[in-house]
Protein backbone atom coordinates (compact mmCIF):
# COMPACT_ATOMS: atom_id res chain seq x y z
CA UNK A 1 0.00 0.00 0.00
CA UNK A 2 1.78 3.19 -0.67
CA UNK A 3 0.94 5.66 1.64
CA UNK A 4 -0.12 9.34 1.05
CA UNK A 5 0.31 12.67 3.08
CA UNK A 6 -2.79 11.69 4.25
CA UNK A 7 -4.87 8.41 3.90
CA UNK A 8 -8.23 7.89 5.48
CA UNK A 9 -9.80 4.23 5.66
CA UNK A 10 -13.47 3.67 5.70
CA UNK A 11 -14.67 6.97 8.12
CA UNK A 12 -18.01 6.77 9.11
CA UNK A 13 -19.22 9.97 10.33
CA UNK A 14 -22.36 9.79 12.31
CA UNK A 15 -24.96 12.46 14.39
CA UNK A 16 -26.77 10.40 16.40
CA UNK A 17 -28.71 8.03 13.94
CA UNK A 18 -27.99 9.75 10.74
CA UNK A 19 -25.30 8.38 8.96
CA UNK A 20 -23.20 11.55 6.98
CA UNK A 21 -20.67 9.65 5.64
CA UNK A 22 -20.18 5.41 4.99
CA UNK A 23 -16.81 4.02 4.76
CA UNK A 24 -14.89 6.70 2.89
CA UNK A 25 -11.60 6.01 2.20
CA UNK A 26 -9.56 8.72 0.21
CA UNK A 27 -5.63 9.08 0.02
CA UNK A 28 -3.90 12.70 -0.80
CA UNK A 29 -0.39 12.36 -1.85
CA UNK A 30 1.80 15.08 -1.02
CA UNK A 31 1.87 18.32 -4.04
CA UNK A 32 -1.35 16.88 -5.19
CA UNK A 33 -4.90 19.00 -5.38
CA UNK A 34 -7.83 16.72 -4.69
CA UNK A 35 -11.36 17.45 -4.75
CA UNK A 36 -13.93 15.95 -3.18
CA UNK A 37 -17.48 16.27 -5.04
CA UNK A 38 -20.96 15.78 -4.01
CA UNK A 39 -24.52 17.47 -4.17
CA UNK A 40 -25.70 19.28 -1.03
CA UNK A 41 -25.86 16.54 1.98
CA UNK A 42 -23.29 14.19 0.08
CA UNK A 43 -21.56 14.23 3.24
CA UNK A 44 -18.45 16.50 2.09
CA UNK A 45 -18.22 18.93 4.83
CA UNK A 46 -18.76 16.02 7.66
CA UNK A 47 -15.31 14.37 6.06
CA UNK A 48 -13.49 17.50 6.38
CA UNK A 49 -14.84 18.15 9.98
CA UNK A 50 -14.12 14.79 10.74
CA UNK A 51 -10.11 14.64 9.26
CA UNK A 52 -9.75 18.33 11.13
CA UNK A 53 -11.03 16.91 14.30
CA UNK A 54 -13.98 18.72 14.44
CA UNK A 55 -16.57 15.55 14.57
CA UNK A 56 -14.88 12.52 16.11
CA UNK A 57 -15.61 9.54 13.53
CA UNK A 58 -17.65 6.56 14.80
CA UNK A 59 -15.04 4.21 13.40
CA UNK A 60 -12.29 4.19 10.23
CA UNK A 61 -8.74 5.62 10.59
CA UNK A 62 -7.37 8.71 9.22
CA UNK A 63 -3.29 8.60 8.95
CA UNK A 64 -1.55 11.64 8.45
CA UNK A 65 1.85 11.18 8.07
CA UNK A 66 2.17 7.77 9.03
CA UNK A 67 0.06 8.42 12.40
CA UNK A 68 -3.37 7.85 12.99
CA UNK A 69 -5.00 10.98 14.17
CA UNK A 70 -8.71 10.26 13.99
CA UNK A 71 -8.81 10.77 17.93
CA UNK A 72 -6.97 13.96 18.04
CA UNK A 73 -8.97 17.03 19.15
CA UNK A 74 -8.61 20.26 16.37
CA UNK A 75 -6.16 21.94 18.56
CA UNK A 76 -3.69 18.75 17.71
CA UNK A 77 -4.76 18.28 14.37
CA UNK A 78 -3.57 21.86 13.19
CA UNK A 79 0.06 21.18 15.06
CA UNK A 80 0.24 18.02 12.55
CA UNK A 81 -0.13 20.14 9.89
CA UNK A 82 -3.25 20.23 8.80
CA UNK A 83 -5.28 23.38 8.33
CA UNK A 84 -9.41 23.41 7.66
CA UNK A 85 -10.83 26.92 6.08
CA UNK A 86 -14.58 26.10 7.11
CA UNK A 87 -17.27 26.78 4.86
CA UNK A 88 -19.26 29.60 5.23
CA UNK A 89 -15.51 31.26 5.93
CA UNK A 90 -16.34 31.74 9.64
CA UNK A 91 -14.40 34.83 9.99
CA UNK A 92 -13.99 35.87 13.65
CA UNK A 93 -16.55 38.90 13.31
CA UNK A 94 -15.82 41.37 15.78
CA UNK A 95 -11.89 40.97 16.13
CA UNK A 96 -9.66 42.84 13.85
CA UNK A 97 -8.16 41.27 10.77
CA UNK A 98 -4.61 41.78 13.01
CA UNK A 99 -6.24 39.58 15.32
CA UNK A 100 -7.63 37.10 12.66
CA UNK A 101 -4.53 36.50 11.52
CA UNK A 102 -2.60 36.02 14.37
CA UNK A 103 -5.51 33.23 15.95
CA UNK A 104 -4.41 31.67 12.88
CA UNK A 105 -0.73 31.75 13.75
CA UNK A 106 -1.37 30.04 17.51
CA UNK A 107 0.41 26.78 16.63
CA UNK A 108 3.54 28.85 15.35
CA UNK A 109 6.31 28.02 17.65
CA UNK A 110 9.11 30.59 16.20
CA UNK A 111 9.00 33.73 15.18
CA UNK A 112 10.75 34.01 11.93
CA UNK A 113 8.35 31.28 10.37
CA UNK A 114 5.48 33.46 12.26
CA UNK A 115 6.70 36.16 10.24
CA UNK A 116 7.16 34.61 6.74
CA UNK A 117 4.06 33.53 7.21
CA UNK A 118 2.68 36.81 7.88
CA UNK A 119 4.84 38.28 4.45
CA UNK A 120 3.43 35.41 2.90
CA UNK A 121 -0.52 36.22 3.40
CA UNK A 122 0.29 39.63 2.54
CA UNK A 123 2.21 38.71 -0.95
CA UNK A 124 -0.80 36.42 -1.69
CA UNK A 125 -3.43 38.51 -0.82
CA UNK A 126 -2.26 42.30 -0.56
CA UNK A 127 -5.73 44.10 -0.10
CA UNK A 128 -5.70 41.76 3.77
CA UNK A 129 -2.56 44.12 4.49
CA UNK A 130 -4.52 47.43 3.81
CA UNK A 131 -7.66 46.27 6.32
CA UNK A 132 -5.91 44.97 9.20
CA UNK A 133 -7.19 47.25 11.55
CA UNK A 134 -10.65 46.63 10.86
CA UNK A 135 -12.97 44.03 11.74
CA UNK A 136 -13.38 41.14 9.96
CA UNK A 137 -17.62 41.15 10.34
CA UNK A 138 -17.09 44.48 7.89
CA UNK A 139 -14.85 42.79 5.05
CA UNK A 140 -16.65 41.74 1.92
CA UNK A 141 -17.61 38.44 0.94
CA UNK A 142 -14.73 38.25 -1.18
CA UNK A 143 -12.17 39.50 1.43
CA UNK A 144 -13.57 37.49 4.46
CA UNK A 145 -12.81 34.55 2.05
CA UNK A 146 -9.33 35.63 1.47
CA UNK A 147 -9.11 36.41 5.07
CA UNK A 148 -10.19 33.07 6.17
CA UNK A 149 -7.76 31.11 3.71
CA UNK A 150 -5.01 33.59 4.99
CA UNK A 151 -5.86 32.77 8.85
CA UNK A 152 -5.38 28.94 7.80
CA UNK A 153 -2.35 29.70 6.10
CA UNK A 154 -0.76 31.24 9.03
CA UNK A 155 -0.78 28.21 10.99
CA UNK A 156 1.70 27.05 7.64
CA UNK A 157 0.52 23.91 7.23
CA UNK A 158 0.97 21.22 5.02
CA UNK A 159 -2.17 20.43 4.10
CA UNK A 160 -4.97 22.40 3.59
CA UNK A 161 -8.76 21.68 3.88
CA UNK A 162 -11.39 23.84 1.64
CA UNK A 163 -14.68 23.89 2.11
CA UNK A 164 -16.52 25.55 -0.39
CA UNK A 165 -13.79 28.38 -1.35
CA UNK A 166 -15.49 29.85 -3.97
CA UNK A 167 -19.21 29.29 -2.54
CA UNK A 168 -21.71 32.96 -2.91
CA UNK A 169 -18.61 34.21 -4.62
CA UNK A 170 -18.94 36.96 -7.73
CA UNK A 171 -17.31 34.93 -10.78
CA UNK A 172 -14.39 37.61 -10.78
CA UNK A 173 -13.72 36.05 -7.30
CA UNK A 174 -14.41 32.81 -8.11
CA UNK A 175 -11.25 32.87 -10.65
CA UNK A 176 -9.08 34.43 -8.33
CA UNK A 177 -9.95 31.63 -5.59
CA UNK A 178 -9.30 28.69 -8.17
CA UNK A 179 -6.25 30.86 -9.23
CA UNK A 180 -4.92 30.94 -5.33
CA UNK A 181 -5.76 27.53 -4.91
CA UNK A 182 -3.04 26.28 -8.12
CA UNK A 183 -0.82 28.83 -6.85
CA UNK A 184 -0.85 27.35 -3.21
CA UNK A 185 0.33 24.43 -4.46
CA UNK A 186 2.89 25.21 -6.51
CA UNK A 187 4.16 26.75 -3.57
CA UNK A 188 4.07 23.53 -1.73
CA UNK A 189 0.51 23.25 -0.37
CA UNK A 190 -0.69 20.44 -0.26
CA UNK A 191 -4.80 21.00 -1.42
CA UNK A 192 -7.91 18.83 -0.10
CA UNK A 193 -11.00 20.93 -2.06
CA UNK A 194 -14.61 20.57 -1.11
CA UNK A 195 -16.95 22.38 -4.12
CA UNK A 196 -19.92 22.33 -5.93
CA UNK A 197 -18.40 24.27 -8.77
CA UNK A 198 -17.52 21.06 -10.57
CA UNK A 199 -16.52 22.21 -13.81
CA UNK A 200 -13.94 24.63 -12.01
CA UNK A 201 -12.69 22.06 -9.43
CA UNK A 202 -11.89 19.73 -11.64
CA UNK A 203 -9.66 22.29 -14.19
CA UNK A 204 -7.81 22.70 -11.10
CA UNK A 205 -8.03 19.27 -9.34
CA UNK A 206 -5.41 16.30 -10.39
CA UNK A 207 -7.71 13.58 -9.04
CA UNK A 208 -11.45 13.53 -7.33
CA UNK A 209 -13.70 11.83 -5.65
CA UNK A 210 -17.66 11.96 -6.38
CA UNK A 211 -20.26 11.84 -2.91
CA UNK A 212 -23.02 10.23 -3.31
CA UNK A 213 -25.06 9.78 0.35
CA UNK A 214 -22.17 9.53 1.94
CA UNK A 215 -20.42 6.96 -0.22
CA UNK A 216 -17.64 7.43 -2.58
CA UNK A 217 -19.39 6.94 -5.98
CA UNK A 218 -16.58 7.46 -8.37
CA UNK A 219 -13.03 8.30 -8.15
CA UNK A 220 -10.41 9.39 -10.25
CA UNK A 221 -7.99 11.34 -12.02
CA UNK A 222 -9.88 14.76 -12.97
CA UNK A 223 -9.53 14.66 -16.47
CA UNK A 224 -11.17 11.33 -16.97
CA UNK A 225 -14.10 12.74 -14.65
CA UNK A 226 -13.87 15.56 -16.81
CA UNK A 227 -14.61 14.04 -19.66
CA UNK A 228 -17.80 11.57 -18.29
CA UNK A 229 -20.33 15.11 -18.88
CA UNK A 230 -22.68 12.83 -17.46
CA UNK A 231 -21.47 12.95 -13.48
CA UNK A 232 -23.43 15.74 -12.78
CA UNK A 233 -26.62 15.18 -13.95
CA UNK A 234 -26.27 11.64 -12.69
CA UNK A 235 -24.79 12.48 -9.00
CA UNK A 236 -24.46 16.26 -8.82
CA UNK A 237 -28.02 17.24 -9.74
CA UNK A 238 -28.30 19.56 -12.25
CA UNK A 239 -27.77 23.51 -12.38
CA UNK A 240 -24.35 22.78 -10.39
CA UNK A 241 -22.20 23.74 -13.56
CA UNK A 242 -21.80 26.89 -12.86
CA UNK B 1 -31.25 78.58 41.85
CA UNK B 2 -30.88 76.42 45.09
CA UNK B 3 -33.86 74.79 43.41
CA UNK B 4 -31.74 73.69 40.07
CA UNK B 5 -28.60 73.21 42.18
CA UNK B 6 -30.71 70.61 44.37
CA UNK B 7 -31.81 69.07 41.10
CA UNK B 8 -28.69 68.57 40.06
CA UNK B 9 -27.24 67.36 43.27
CA UNK B 10 -29.61 65.00 43.21
CA UNK B 11 -28.94 63.76 39.74
CA UNK B 12 -24.97 63.60 40.35
CA UNK B 13 -25.85 61.36 43.43
CA UNK B 14 -28.44 59.15 41.70
CA UNK B 15 -25.86 59.12 39.02
CA UNK B 16 -22.82 57.47 41.42
CA UNK B 17 -25.47 55.40 42.83
CA UNK B 18 -26.25 53.82 39.08
CA UNK B 19 -22.63 53.95 38.61
CA UNK B 20 -21.43 51.56 41.43
CA UNK B 21 -24.58 48.88 41.45
CA UNK B 22 -24.19 49.03 37.84
CA UNK B 23 -20.49 48.04 38.12
CA UNK B 24 -21.54 45.11 40.68
CA UNK B 25 -23.76 44.11 38.06
CA UNK B 26 -21.31 44.14 35.11
CA UNK B 27 -19.00 41.91 36.78
CA UNK B 28 -21.76 39.58 37.51
CA UNK B 29 -23.07 39.94 33.87
CA UNK B 30 -19.92 39.67 32.26
CA UNK B 31 -18.76 36.50 34.28
CA UNK B 32 -22.30 35.27 33.01
CA UNK B 33 -21.86 36.04 29.46
CA UNK B 34 -18.14 35.06 29.34
CA UNK B 35 -19.10 31.42 30.48
CA UNK B 36 -21.78 31.19 28.14
CA UNK B 37 -20.34 32.79 24.79
CA UNK B 38 -18.02 29.94 25.31
CA UNK B 39 -19.75 26.80 26.37
CA UNK B 40 -23.15 28.10 25.47
CA UNK B 41 -24.56 27.21 29.01
CA UNK B 42 -26.67 29.85 31.42
CA UNK B 43 -24.33 29.27 34.85
CA UNK B 44 -27.16 29.89 37.04
CA UNK B 45 -24.90 28.28 40.01
CA UNK B 46 -22.84 32.12 39.51
CA UNK B 47 -24.60 33.08 42.18
CA UNK B 48 -23.00 30.69 44.58
CA UNK B 49 -19.84 32.03 43.49
CA UNK B 50 -20.95 34.70 45.07
CA UNK B 51 -21.61 33.36 48.46
CA UNK B 52 -18.83 31.24 48.33
CA UNK B 53 -16.55 34.69 48.06
CA UNK B 54 -18.84 36.04 50.68
CA UNK B 55 -18.92 32.80 53.30
CA UNK B 56 -14.99 33.20 52.73
CA UNK B 57 -14.62 36.23 54.15
CA UNK B 58 -17.13 35.61 56.70
CA UNK B 59 -15.03 32.57 58.15
CA UNK B 60 -11.49 34.80 57.83
CA UNK B 61 -13.34 37.23 60.23
CA UNK B 62 -14.45 34.97 62.39
CA UNK B 63 -10.73 33.99 63.00
CA UNK B 64 -9.67 38.08 62.65
CA UNK B 65 -8.03 37.86 59.71
CA UNK B 66 -6.95 40.74 58.59
CA UNK B 67 -9.52 42.17 55.30
CA UNK B 68 -6.55 42.63 53.21
CA UNK B 69 -6.54 38.86 53.49
CA UNK B 70 -9.67 38.36 53.37
CA UNK B 71 -10.27 40.09 50.01
CA UNK B 72 -7.69 38.41 48.16
CA UNK B 73 -8.76 34.76 49.78
CA UNK B 74 -12.48 35.30 49.08
CA UNK B 75 -11.63 36.32 45.31
CA UNK B 76 -9.34 33.11 45.24
CA UNK B 77 -11.70 30.91 46.84
CA UNK B 78 -14.54 32.53 43.96
CA UNK B 79 -12.08 31.31 41.47
CA UNK B 80 -11.23 27.92 42.87
CA UNK B 81 -15.20 26.94 42.94
CA UNK B 82 -15.65 28.20 39.53
CA UNK B 83 -12.67 25.98 38.23
CA UNK B 84 -14.24 22.91 40.74
CA UNK B 85 -17.49 23.46 39.43
CA UNK B 86 -16.43 23.12 35.51
CA UNK B 87 -14.16 20.25 35.94
CA UNK B 88 -16.69 18.14 37.92
CA UNK B 89 -20.03 19.00 37.05
CA UNK B 90 -19.58 20.88 33.80
CA UNK B 91 -17.01 19.04 32.02
CA UNK B 92 -18.67 15.27 32.12
CA UNK B 93 -21.59 17.11 30.36
CA UNK B 94 -19.69 18.86 27.59
CA UNK B 95 -21.76 18.51 24.10
CA UNK B 96 -24.79 17.83 25.78
CA UNK B 97 -27.96 20.12 25.18
CA UNK B 98 -28.85 23.84 26.53
CA UNK B 99 -31.45 22.09 29.12
CA UNK B 100 -29.09 19.49 30.48
CA UNK B 101 -26.68 22.07 31.09
CA UNK B 102 -29.08 24.24 32.92
CA UNK B 103 -30.49 21.76 34.88
CA UNK B 104 -27.02 20.67 36.36
CA UNK B 105 -26.13 24.48 36.83
CA UNK B 106 -29.29 24.48 38.90
CA UNK B 107 -28.24 21.42 40.91
CA UNK B 108 -24.88 23.02 41.56
CA UNK B 109 -26.83 25.72 43.12
CA UNK B 110 -28.83 23.85 45.26
CA UNK B 111 -25.90 22.01 46.29
CA UNK B 112 -23.81 24.43 47.16
CA UNK B 113 -26.36 26.17 49.34
CA UNK B 114 -27.13 23.29 50.81
CA UNK B 115 -23.24 22.63 52.29
CA UNK B 116 -23.56 26.09 53.26
CA UNK B 117 -27.00 25.74 54.99
CA UNK B 118 -25.45 22.21 56.63
CA UNK B 119 -22.49 23.20 57.59
CA UNK B 120 -22.38 26.80 58.79
CA UNK B 121 -26.22 27.86 58.99
CA UNK B 122 -29.13 28.66 57.79
CA UNK B 123 -29.90 31.64 59.40
CA UNK B 124 -27.94 35.07 58.47
CA UNK B 125 -24.65 36.00 59.84
CA UNK B 126 -23.19 39.27 60.21
CA UNK B 127 -20.00 40.17 58.81
CA UNK B 128 -17.56 42.90 60.12
CA UNK B 129 -16.20 45.05 57.38
CA UNK B 130 -13.95 48.09 57.53
CA UNK B 131 -15.93 51.20 58.82
CA UNK B 132 -14.20 52.90 55.97
CA UNK B 133 -16.98 51.71 53.49
CA UNK B 134 -20.05 53.23 56.30
CA UNK B 135 -18.37 56.72 56.00
CA UNK B 136 -18.30 59.46 53.51
CA UNK B 137 -16.55 61.94 51.78
CA UNK B 138 -17.81 65.62 51.68
CA UNK B 139 -17.02 67.55 48.29
CA UNK B 140 -17.85 70.63 48.27
CA UNK B 141 -21.97 70.65 49.27
CA UNK B 142 -21.52 66.56 47.69
CA UNK B 143 -21.63 63.72 49.96
CA UNK B 144 -20.19 60.75 48.41
CA UNK B 145 -20.36 57.02 50.03
CA UNK B 146 -16.75 55.56 50.65
CA UNK B 147 -18.60 52.17 49.32
CA UNK B 148 -19.40 53.89 46.22
CA UNK B 149 -16.20 55.41 45.69
CA UNK B 150 -14.27 52.04 45.85
CA UNK B 151 -17.06 49.86 44.44
CA UNK B 152 -16.93 51.76 41.59
CA UNK B 153 -13.17 52.29 41.07
CA UNK B 154 -12.25 48.45 42.19
CA UNK B 155 -15.08 47.11 39.20
CA UNK B 156 -13.95 49.59 36.50
CA UNK B 157 -10.19 48.56 37.25
CA UNK B 158 -11.12 44.84 36.86
CA UNK B 159 -12.96 45.13 33.88
CA UNK B 160 -9.91 47.78 32.40
CA UNK B 161 -7.45 44.55 33.66
CA UNK B 162 -10.11 42.07 32.01
CA UNK B 163 -10.26 44.18 28.91
CA UNK B 164 -6.32 44.73 28.32
CA UNK B 165 -5.57 40.93 28.93
CA UNK B 166 -8.44 40.12 26.26
CA UNK B 167 -7.19 42.65 23.50
CA UNK B 168 -3.22 41.85 24.34
CA UNK B 169 -2.51 38.68 25.05
CA UNK B 170 -2.95 35.64 22.71
CA UNK B 171 -4.17 33.16 25.54
CA UNK B 172 -7.00 36.77 25.81
CA UNK B 173 -7.75 37.03 22.00
CA UNK B 174 -7.57 33.01 22.14
CA UNK B 175 -10.77 33.37 24.93
CA UNK B 176 -12.24 36.43 22.54
CA UNK B 177 -12.24 34.24 19.51
CA UNK B 178 -13.75 31.19 21.58
CA UNK B 179 -16.31 33.44 22.25
CA UNK B 180 -17.42 34.13 19.15
CA UNK B 181 -17.03 30.84 17.27
CA UNK B 182 -15.79 27.97 19.52
CA UNK B 183 -15.36 25.49 16.74
CA UNK B 184 -13.52 28.04 14.70
CA UNK B 185 -10.91 28.90 17.19
CA UNK B 186 -10.35 24.76 18.19
CA UNK B 187 -9.26 25.08 14.41
CA UNK B 188 -6.77 27.57 15.24
CA UNK B 189 -4.90 25.41 17.56
CA UNK B 190 -6.97 26.75 20.56
CA UNK B 191 -7.20 23.90 23.29
CA UNK B 192 -10.67 23.75 24.31
CA UNK B 193 -9.95 22.42 27.82
CA UNK B 194 -7.89 25.55 28.76
CA UNK B 195 -9.94 28.37 27.33
CA UNK B 196 -12.87 26.99 29.24
CA UNK B 197 -11.41 26.59 32.47
CA UNK B 198 -9.89 30.14 31.80
CA UNK B 199 -13.43 31.59 31.36
CA UNK B 200 -14.73 30.08 34.41
CA UNK B 201 -11.64 30.86 36.59
CA UNK B 202 -12.08 34.47 35.39
CA UNK B 203 -16.24 34.34 36.07
CA UNK B 204 -15.48 32.99 39.62
CA UNK B 205 -12.69 36.19 40.05
CA UNK B 206 -15.28 38.30 38.82
CA UNK B 207 -17.73 37.21 41.16
CA UNK B 208 -15.70 37.47 43.76
CA UNK B 209 -14.48 41.08 43.50
CA UNK B 210 -18.60 41.56 42.67
CA UNK B 211 -19.25 39.71 46.02
CA UNK B 212 -17.12 41.95 48.14
CA UNK B 213 -19.00 44.83 47.53
CA UNK B 214 -22.47 42.95 47.77
CA UNK B 215 -21.05 42.10 51.49
CA UNK B 216 -20.27 45.35 52.66
CA UNK B 217 -23.95 46.45 51.02
CA UNK B 218 -25.72 44.07 52.84
CA UNK B 219 -23.75 42.90 55.70
CA UNK B 220 -24.78 39.68 56.34
CA UNK B 221 -24.06 36.21 54.49
CA UNK B 222 -26.57 34.23 54.26
CA UNK B 223 -26.93 29.93 52.21
CA UNK B 224 -29.24 31.80 49.47
CA UNK B 225 -27.86 35.18 48.82
CA UNK B 226 -26.31 34.11 45.06
CA UNK B 227 -30.30 34.25 43.70
CA UNK B 228 -30.74 38.04 43.55
CA UNK B 229 -27.05 38.71 41.91
CA UNK B 230 -27.56 35.83 39.47
CA UNK B 231 -30.91 37.35 38.91
CA UNK B 232 -29.81 40.56 38.02
CA UNK B 233 -26.54 39.21 35.96
CA UNK B 234 -29.07 37.62 33.97
CA UNK B 235 -31.21 40.42 32.94
CA UNK B 236 -28.22 42.30 32.47
CA UNK B 237 -26.78 39.93 30.17
CA UNK B 238 -29.92 39.63 27.94
CA UNK B 239 -30.29 43.31 27.70
CA UNK B 240 -26.86 43.51 26.12
CA UNK B 241 -27.53 40.45 24.07
CA UNK B 242 -26.72 36.96 25.80
CA UNK B 243 -22.98 36.23 24.58
CA UNK B 244 -21.72 39.49 24.21
CA UNK B 245 -19.09 40.54 26.51
CA UNK B 246 -19.26 44.33 26.15
CA UNK B 247 -23.22 43.67 25.76
CA UNK B 248 -22.85 42.02 29.38
CA UNK B 249 -21.09 45.23 30.88
CA UNK B 250 -23.84 47.37 29.22
CA UNK B 251 -26.70 45.72 30.25
CA UNK B 252 -25.28 46.08 34.08
CA UNK B 253 -25.01 49.42 34.13
CA UNK B 254 -28.08 50.01 31.59
CA UNK B 255 -30.62 48.10 34.14
CA UNK B 256 -28.36 49.77 37.51
CA UNK B 257 -29.58 52.74 36.21
CA UNK B 258 -33.14 52.02 35.31
CA UNK B 259 -33.17 50.30 39.24
CA UNK B 260 -31.91 53.70 40.51
CA UNK B 261 -33.76 55.83 38.60
CA UNK B 262 -37.33 53.99 39.73
CA UNK B 263 -35.82 54.43 43.45
CA UNK B 264 -35.36 57.82 42.91
CA UNK B 265 -38.64 58.97 40.92
CA UNK B 266 -41.80 56.27 42.17
CA UNK B 267 -43.67 57.23 44.68
CA UNK B 268 -43.75 55.28 47.97
CA UNK B 269 -46.83 53.53 48.15
CA UNK B 270 -45.66 51.88 44.96
CA UNK B 271 -41.86 51.36 45.51
CA UNK B 272 -42.77 47.85 46.60
CA UNK B 273 -43.22 46.87 43.17
CA UNK B 274 -39.57 48.31 41.97
CA UNK B 275 -38.61 45.39 40.35
CA UNK B 276 -41.68 44.80 38.33
CA UNK B 277 -41.24 48.21 37.14
CA UNK B 278 -37.48 47.95 36.32
CA UNK B 279 -38.46 44.18 34.75
CA UNK B 280 -41.36 46.05 32.36
CA UNK B 281 -38.88 48.15 30.83
CA UNK B 282 -36.83 45.50 30.19
CA UNK B 283 -38.87 43.81 28.40
CA UNK B 284 -40.10 46.63 26.62
CA UNK B 285 -36.33 47.38 25.38
CA UNK B 286 -36.42 43.80 24.22
CA UNK B 287 -39.30 43.88 22.51
CA UNK B 288 -37.99 47.17 20.21
CA UNK B 289 -34.44 44.97 20.04
CA UNK B 290 -34.77 41.22 20.58
CA UNK B 291 -30.95 40.81 20.40
CA UNK B 292 -30.06 42.66 22.89
CA UNK B 293 -28.61 46.90 22.81
CA UNK B 294 -25.05 45.92 21.35
CA UNK B 295 -25.66 42.69 19.21
CA UNK B 296 -26.44 43.20 15.62
CA UNK B 297 -28.63 40.87 14.13
CA UNK B 298 -26.15 39.49 12.15
CA UNK B 299 -23.71 38.76 14.73
CA UNK B 300 -26.53 37.30 17.33
CA UNK B 301 -25.89 33.94 17.98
Amino acid sequence: MADGLLQVESLVVRYGPIVAVREVSLRVEQGEIVALLGANGAGKSSFLNAVAGLVPPASGRVVFRGEEIQRLAPEQVVRRGIALTPEGRRVFPRLSVADNLRLGAVPQRDRASLERARERVFELFPVIRQRLAQSGGTLSGGEQQMLAIGRSLMAGPELLLLDEPSLGLAPILVDQIFELVERLREEGTTILLVEQNVHRALEVADRAYVLVNGVVEREGPAAELRASAEIERAYLGIGVSE
Amino acid sequence: MIVLADVAQEAIQQAINALSLGSTYALLALGLAMVFSILGLVNFAHGELVTVAAYTMYLLNEEDVSFAVQVPAAIAAAAIAAILMERIAFRPLRGQSFLTLLFASFAISVIIQNIFLAAISPRQKGVRLPDLFNEAIHVGSYTIGWLQVITTATCLAALLVLTVFLRRSTQGLGMLAAAQDFQVARLMGIPANRVIAAAFAISGALAGVAAIFILARRGTVEPGMGFVPVLKAFIASVIGGLGSLTGAVAGGFVLAAIEVGLDASLPNDVLGFRDAFALAIVIAILYFRPEGLLTRPAEAR
